[in-house]
């Protein structure tokens, strides 16, 4: 068992309110998963510019002169906004592969969370009470996100083995429900080039997503495609630039409760995810 | 009238409340506000009482329920009804996936659709669905009615014993050893027993098609040995 929820804002006057929404429905979903948490946060891009959110088990050491470590590669523009075990870095667009290479050879115990113009994630092992404290995500702007409660099945609780997963710029995924096909998956996308950096089922899906949309297919067809590729049980809430998507395995036994009004559409585990959204007692509410 | 918001008051008190409840009992309807899709509201209740609802429940609402008509004046979350054994359910909005799970006896209503898994492994139940119900509805149901206004989807019945499925509207597949049978005098009879009970008014019991088991799966075929 584990919770998802997520939240695509159509009203902007709402944009300042995304981490407060976003967090209040995660933690309604602590029964679901109480032991990591992490969200995906999309705000508005900047042009030209990219984000990198990275993260380590010693932010301490390795977050420690990473801006003058990276001038050299990123240039004066580079910005470094830590927030606990993660920061965000902010470059030139053109410079984020560079930058990228650069962390890997000079801190390698840092890992990317995620790329992209306008992406964040960040993810967590404990209560997601405290997950969402810690990043202060309550105070987070955006325009969408979506976020995950984990109760582990597959793999081990680490943050890394949290949701969400991204292997793509702008691209994350969350999921409630566990692969059976997920090692042999791993192994063609691998061929393919694409990196992975646990052994979860969760994230062979988010590459699976991220290698379909390099393929040619937009988002809804990469999602069609899962449904006869990927063997198991499954809900998944996959982010994009532009909004988020939702599938379910045929059998569709893992939950998933929408709703829409014309401030948001919302997505849920469960109801109670969702009751404490503006006007949601007037939402068309209904199973995806 | 017991008002019970569960806003301030924990779920535990609410059903304990409604467990205590004694033969005889003045306090003979309550009242639950906020409810905010909790799950477990009015669960086991056995006492002759009537529970309003305001608001969206979530899972496994009026569970095991053996006495109590129990009202939602909202949607349910999975499981609604599950494993009922006496009373009455109503549902006033949609139903999530399994609703009236391996149900005993008694009545759910739910007047707009129900998900997945309607009425599976039913077991005496009669189940009204004013709206459509989702895939693999009445797998394995053994016994009493599902009655469906609209459509059914994938898979109605697979490997059903004896309940009886009436739909009115189309279904999209039938499961295995599910199949279209005779509409008689007596299933008209029992339809229009469910749809007063339901409060429906505007059709007809020749409106509906019935469908139930071939009885083909009842007992293990030699010939089919190698296929395990």
């Amino acid at each position: 068992m584990c919770g998802i929820v997520g939240l695509f804002l159509k009203d902007k006057s709402l944009e300042p309110r995304l981490g407060e929404l976003l967090s209040e429905m995660l933690v309604t979903m602590t029964d679901r998963g109480p032991d990591s948490a992490g969200i995906a946060i999309y705000g508005a891009p900047d042009t030209g510019r990219s984000k990198i959110t990275i993260q380590s088990p010693h932010p301490e050491k390795d977050f420690q002169g990473l801006k003058d470590l990276l001038k050299a590669t990123a240039g004066d523009s580079l910005t470094v906004h830590i927030k606990a075990t993660h920061a965000v870095l902010g470059v030139d667009a053109a410079k984020a592969e560079a930058v990228r290479a650069a962390l890997a050879a000079e801190r390698p115990d840092i890992r990317v969370m995620s790329t992209g113009d306008s992406v964040e994630i960040y993810k967590e092992v404990g209560l997601p009470k405290d997950v969402a404290n810690r990043f202060d995500v309550v105070h987070m702007a955006g325009t969408h996100g979506i976020g995950h409660t984990r109760m582990a099945t597959e793999s081990a609780v680490t943050t890394l083995g949290a949701h969400p997963f991204s292997t793509g710029p702008d691209q994350c995924l969350v999921h409630n429900g566990s692969l059976s096909n997920h090692n042999n998956l791993r192994r063609e996308l691998k061929r393919e080039g694409m990196r992975f950096e646990t052994e979860n089922d969760s994230e062979v899906a988010a590459a699976y997503l991220t290698s379909q949309m390099a393929h040619g297919k937009n988002l809804g067809q990469a999602l069609e495609g899962a449904v006869s590729d990927l063997d198991g049980f499954f809900t998944f809430v996959v982010g994009t630039k532009s909004g988020f998507g939702v599938v379910r395995d045929p059998i569709a036994c893992k939950p998933a409760v929408m709703a829409e009004t014309d401030q948001y559409v919302a997505f849920g585990s469960e109801y109670r995810a969702l009751v404490n959204l503006p006007g949601i007692e007037n939402a068309r509410v209904w199973g995806p | 009238m017991p008002t019970f918001d569960l806003q301030h008051t924990t779920l535990r008190e609410l059903n304990q409340a409604l467990h205590q409840v004694k033969p005889g009992t003045n306090e003979t309807h309550f009242e639950v506000l906020n409810p905010r899709g909790s799950h477990a509201v009015a669960v086991g209740v056995d006492g002759d009482v009537a529970v309003t609802v305001k608001g969206s429940v979530g899972y496994y609402c009026g569970g095991m329920n053996s006495g109590a008509t129990i009202t939602v004046e909202g949607s349910a979350g999975p499981g609604v009804g599950e494993n009922m054994m006496a009373g009455t359910i109503h549902i006033k909005g949609d139903a999530s996936q399994y609703a009236g799970a391996t149900g005993r006896g008694g009545l759910l209503v739910i007047d707009g659709n129900a998900s997945s898994r309607c009425g599976i492994s039913m077991k005496g139940i009669n189940i009204v669905v004013k709206g459509s119900i989702g895939h693999m509805s009445a797998f394995m149901a053994q016994s009493g009615n599902l009655v469906v206004l609209g459509d059914a989807g994938d898979a109605l019945g697979d490997s059903l014993y004896e309940a009886r499925l009436f739909v009115r509207g189309s279904v999209k597949s039938l499961g295995a050893d599910c199949i279209e049978k005779e509409l008689r005098a007596e299933h008209l009879e029992i339809l229009q027993d469910l749809l007063d009970k339901a409060g429906v008014t505007d059709v007809k019991p020749s409106d509906f098609k019935r469908y139930g088991s071939a009885r083909k799966l009842y007992n293990f075929n030699i010939d089919n040995a190698e296929a395990y």
